[in-house]
C-alpha cells in the first residue's frame, strides 16, 4: 500500500499560545518552531540527539526538538527559550548567564537555559554534581561550563531567597 | 541540514491498534517509541518507513507494577528516566536502575522507552554513518552491502548490541512480551536476543514488544551494572558489565551471573565467571579469577570508538569493579 505524505493542520500549543498551522508529518518539533513559527531561539545543532542545542521543554520535560516529530507533540505545551522572559524581564537564569559570562558565542545557550530552568524548578538548591548531571546532554564549545554551572547556581540562591520573600 | 525523509504518522491508541497497523502496512511501516534512536538512523538514511506508528500515545504501557509475590512489571513504554526513579525498580533491582540511569543525556532518557532501550538497533563504526559515507565505502553486510568491514570473512554483521540495559535484564533472568497479529508470545531475555548484527532480535516486524517481566530476586541479592565509555557525561557502553548474585547465609554465594553488553551483538553471559562465582566466598581473589574469565571470554572487535585491544583489557578492570560493587558489603 502506498501512502503519499501530505501535510496535516494542527494545534501546538506552544508558550501558553494556541497557534494552528500546517506541517508535514516528518517534521522535527525544531523545524516547525524554527521555519513556521520563526521561533528561532532554539536552535538546529548536531540533529542527532548529541550536541542538546534543540532542547525545548515538552510536558513539563526537557527534550530533544530535533527528535520529535512536531505530529507527536500536538497538544502538549511547549516551552522555547522565547517563553522564559516575562513582561521584559529575563528569567533570573536567563540574567545569571548574562552577569556571569556563561554565555560567550550563544549558541548553546537555548539548550543551556531550557535545561537550567527545569532543574532549577524541581530543585532550587542543586549540588555542583546535580547541576553538572542535568547539564550532561549540552555541549557548548566556549565556556568550559565553569560559568554556566555557577551561574544556574546563582539562580538558584536567587530564585530561593525570592521565594522566601 | 538533516531532514528526516517523508513518511506519514500516525499515533497508535492502544497495542490492538498498533498491532493492527502494523498488520495492514506490513514492512512499509515502522513502530517507534522515544525515537531518539530511530529518528536519528532515520536521519541517516538507515530507514525509510512509509508509514511510523507511534506509540507514545499507548498509556496503558506506561506502568511499573511491583508485587512482592512476583516481581516487577514494567510497560514497554515507560521512560527510562521513570525507570530510572522508580522507588521498587531501586530498591529491588538496583542494577537496572543504574543502567537506565547511564544511558544517555538527562533529555534522552526523560523521551527514550525501556522497550526502545531493548530494542535498540545494534551500532558499528561502519554503519552509524551518513548516507554519503557508507555510499563512498561501498557500504556493508548489515545495510546495502555484501561484506562485514569489521570481519571481512564473516558471514554475520558483527554490529554490538550497545544497550544498557540487554545486558542487565538477562542478568535478572528478565522475560518480554511481544504482541503481534497471532497473538501474544512470552520470552526469556535472553532467547529474545540472537548474535547476529543485522538481525539481533527474534521480534518480527508486525510485533511489538509490551511488558517486560523481572522475577522476584532471591533474599540477598545483590546486583549492578558498570560501563565503559570515553565521556562519563554521555555516551553508549564501549563494554558493560552486568552482574548478579545471591549469597546464603555462611556468604556462600549461591547464584551468579554475569552479562556483558557491548561486546557482541547480543548480551554476552560469561558461564565460567558464574560458575566460579557460585559456590565460593566472593573475596578479592575470586573476584580477580572472575575477572579473569570475563578477559578470556569477551572477544571485542573493532567496531566501536576505541581499539579492540583497549576494550578487551578494560573489560577485566570493568568486571573487576562490578565485582566489588556486589563484594564490598559482604566483607
Amino acid at each position: 500500500m502506498s501512502i503519499s505524505p501530505s501535510k496535516m493542520l494542527a494545534t501546538l500549543r506552544v508558550n501558553g499560545r494556541d497557534v494552528t498551522l500546517a506541517f508535514s508529518p516528518n517534521a522535527t518539533l525544531l523545524e516547525v518552531l524554527r521555519e513556521e513559527l520563526r521561533l528561532t531561539g532554539t536552535k538546529h545543532g548536531c540533529e542527532l540527539g548529541q550536541c542538546g542545542a534543540c532542547t525545548v521543554i515538552l510536558d513539563g520535560t526537557p527534550v530533544l526538538s530535533c527528535l520529535t516529530l512536531a505530529a507527536d507533540a500536538i497538544d502538549r505545551p511547549v516551552e522555547t527559550v522565547e517563553g522564559l522572559a516575562s513582561d521584559g524581564s529575563l528569567h533570573p537564569v536567563q540574567r545569571a548567564f548574562l552577569e556571569l559570562g556563561a554565555a560567550q558565542c550563544g549558541y548553546c545557550t537555548p539548550g543551556f537555559l531550557n535545561a537550567a530552568v527545569h532543574l532549577l524548578e524541581n530543585n532550587t538548591e542543586p549540588s555542583e554534581e546535580e547541576i553538572r548531571e542535568a547539564l550532561a546532554g549540552h555541549l557548548c564549545r566556549c565556556t568550559g561550563y565553569t560559568k554556566i554551572v555557577e551561574a544556574v547556581s546563582l539562580a538558584g540562591r536567587r530564585m530561593r531567597a525570592s521565594a522566601d520573600e | 541540514m538533516l531532514r528526516l525523509p517523508a513518511f506519514d504518522f500516525q499515533p497508535a491508541r492502544s497495542v490492538d491498534h498498533a498491532v493492527a497497523l502494523l498488520a495492514a502496512h506490513g514492512n512499509n511501516a515502522l513502530p517507534v517509541a522515544g525515537g531518539t534512536d530511530l529518528y536519528a538512523n532515520m536521519k541517516l538514511g538507515l530507514f525509510a518507513p512509509q508509514l511510523v506508528i507511534g506509540l507514545r500515545s499507548i498509556a496503558e504501557l506506561r506502568t511499573i507494577r511491583f508485587d512482592p509475590q512476583h516481581g516487577l512489571r514494567i510497560g514497554a513504554l515507560c521512560s527510562l528516566d521513570a525507570v530510572a526513579r522508580d522507588p521498587a525498580v531501586a530498591l529491588h533491582y538496583p542494577a537496572l536502575a543504574r543502567a537506565a540511569a547511564m544511558v544517555g543525556t538527562p533529555e534522552i532518557r526523560n523521551m527514550g522507552t525501556i522497550g526502545g532501550n531493548l530494542c535498540l538497533e545494534t551500532r558499528c563504526n561502519y554503519y552509524n554513518q551518513s548516507a554519503e559515507w557508507r555510499k563512498a565505502l561501498g557500504y556493508c553486510l548489515k545495510r546495502d552491502g555484501d561484506l562485514c568491514r569489521v570481519a571481512v570473512h564473516s558471514a554475520t554483521c558483527k554490529a554490538v548490541n550497545a544497550s544498557d540495559t540487554a545486558p542487565v535484564m538477562q542478568a535478572y533472568d528478565a522475560r518480554i512480551t511481544l504482541v503481534g497479529p497471532l497473538g501474544e508470545r512470552n520470552l526469556a531475555v535472553r532467547d529474545f536476543y540472537q548474535n547476529d548484527g543485522a538481525r539481533a532480535n527474534v521480534k518480527r516486524a508486525d510485533e511489538i514488544l509490551t511488558e517486560i517481566v523481572l522475577p522476584l530476586q532471591a533474599s540477598g541479592m545483590r546486583s549492578t551494572y558498570r560501563k565503559l565509555r570515553l565521556r562519563n557525561a554521555f555516551d553508549f557502553p564501549l563494554v558493560g558489565v552486568a552482574v548478579t548474585l545471591a549469597t546464603d547465609a555462611q556468604g556462600a554465594c549461591t547464584q551468579a551471573r554475569v552479562v556483558l553488553g557491548a561486546v557482541t551483538s547480543a548480551p554476552f553471559e560469561v558461564e565460567a565467571a558464574g560458575s566460579l562465582l557460585r559456590g565460593s566466598h566472593l573475596g578479592e581473589e575470586i573476584a580477580a579469577g572472575a575477572a579473569e574469565e570475563v578477559f578470556k571470554a569477551g572477544k571485542p572487535l573493532e567496531n566501536a570508538n576505541a581499539s579492540l585491544l583497549y576494550r578487551k583489557r578494560m573489560l577485566r578492570v570493568i568486571a573487576q569493579r562490578a565485582l566489588e560493587d556486589v563484594s564490598h558489603p559482604l566483607r
